[in-house]
């Protein structure tokens, strides 16, 4: 007996949901397409809310960026909610081997006593900066337009958090609890941290979430992480202090991994339109002044006599990498 | 002139690779089967690392390729940037 093996090919009727082939045309889409595109809510809002009676709950007129299509401001990472969590959870674990190895051999008494102190003055106090980083980037989320752009932020604001343990976790391997303590009263009254503080609580109060996201995400952190993850652990490695570079391995990835998704953001958001273009440019200068003066006392306490050096040099980065997204700064 | 092909598995993964493979090689034509889509073409092919991040917006390592492989036919050629098949002859 002979028994025919067939293959029969079963087209499928439809590729994907309606709301992406408005957009794509049917075929099929990415997961990312699938929890991004076409699904922010626009319409059978019932009430206006009561705390903002002009506006519609999810209302385009809440930033002074506008733009045509807000789903152009996609993440270039395509981070949905499964890429996003399996992407964090890998790097959560190699930081988590650091920190285990740096515990089991008892790595942190082999650092010098000056660069432990330059890292428990100025890393550990900077999970209280973070914590604004989330405020500011969960208000977007909150109140922001387009699902492209307010899934990122809640991601990005959820790894502010992150970055906020991993700096509790560097002050109790270098010095215990008494370290979180001496870091909440440095930010509480310190002299160096006053201006960062205040910085901090002045992008607190603001209400245009596209302008948050340009002092936080863009100036704030284009600023202080290359200054902490770049400039400063070198400084770390190169005087005998690995092990606190291999515990701010995390922000050093993730800092490099989130810009590229805000220099698409800002791009994008630039090549809109002039106005926008200006607006972010005007943006961009205020805040630049002001997170500079922040960093200044940091720096000091930091890289003590080349700290002007380095403002210097991390502002003119800064302004080439403003310059290559298009804007006037 | 003789053919090139390579097949993979029809999945979300293959997906952008099967993309990037397609607009990279205009000349390349592809053949969809039940759970396998094969793609032929005249002479060479070549697969490139940074078409394939450029659609999936993570980097890549063209050795993945190989988890989602069924088969080819042509003489390889592979460094860390590219992935090419062509009859050398």
């Amino acid at each position: 007996m002979q028994i025919d093996l067939r293959t029969v090919a079963i087209k499928p009727l439809r590729q994907t949901f309606d709301h992406l082939v408005e957009r794509f045309g049917d075929k099929p889409a990415s997961r990312y397409q699938e929890g991004s595109y076409n699904i922010q809510q626009e319409s059978i809002f019932h009430y206006r809310p009561s705390w903002d009676a002009d506006r519609v709950l999810f209302d385009k007129k809440r930033t002074k960026i506008q733009m045509k299509d807000w789903y152009a401001l996609k993440d270039p990472r395509q981070f949905y909610y499964g890429a996003y969590t399996i992407a964090r959870a890998r790097q959560q674990d190699a930081a988590e081997s650091s920190f285990d190895m740096i515990e089991d051999r008892g790595l942190a008494e082999l650092i010098p006593a000056d660069l432990k102190q330059i890292a428990l003055d100025v890393l550990v106090p900077m999970r209280h900066v973070e914590w604004g980083g989330n405020m500011g980037n969960s208000y977007i989320a909150a109140y922001g337009y387009g699902t492209v752009i307010t899934q990122p932020c809640l991601y990005h604001a959820m790894d502010h958090l992150g970055v906020a343990q991993y700096l509790t976790r560097i002050g109790l391997v270098l010095d215990g609890p008494e370290a979180l303590d001496a870091a909440k009263e440095a930010w509480m009254s310190g002299a160096t941290w006053q201006p960062m503080r205040r910085h901090v609580e002045n992008l607190l109060v603001l209400d245009d979430w596209f302008e948050i996201f340009v002092a936080q995400n863009l100036v704030l952190e284009g600023l202080l992480n290359p200054m902490l993850y770049d400039y400063l652990d070198a400084e770390f490695s190169a005087n005998g202090g690995t092990a606190i570079s291999m515990m701010t391995r995390f922000m050093g990835e993730w800092s490099a991994e989130t810009a590229k998704w805000i220099d698409a953001q800002i791009k994008v958001a630039a090549a809109e339109s002039p106005e926008n273009k200006d607006q972010l440019s005007a943006w961009v200068t205020q805040y630049r002044a002001a997170t500079l003066e922040a960093l200044a006392p940091i720096a000091k306490r930091a890289f003590g006599d080349k700290a002007d050096d380095l403002l210097a040099e991390l502002t003119s980065e800064f302004n080439a990498r403003c310059a290559k997204l298009g804007l006037a700064v | 002139m003789s053919t090139v092909f390579i097949a993979f598995q029809t999945n979300e993964d293959t997906r952008p690779i099967v993309e990037s493979i397609l607009a990279d090689n205009p000349h390349a034509v592809l053949d969809e089967q039940p759970a396998m889509v094969k793609i032929n073409a005249e002479g060479s092919l070549v697969i490139k690392r940074e078409s394939i991040e450029e659609r999936i917006g993570r980097d890549f390592d063209l050795q993945e390729l190989q988890v989602n492989l069924i088969t080819l036919s042509g003489y390889l050629d592979e460094d860390d940037d590219q992935f090419t098949l062509a009859w050398k002859n």
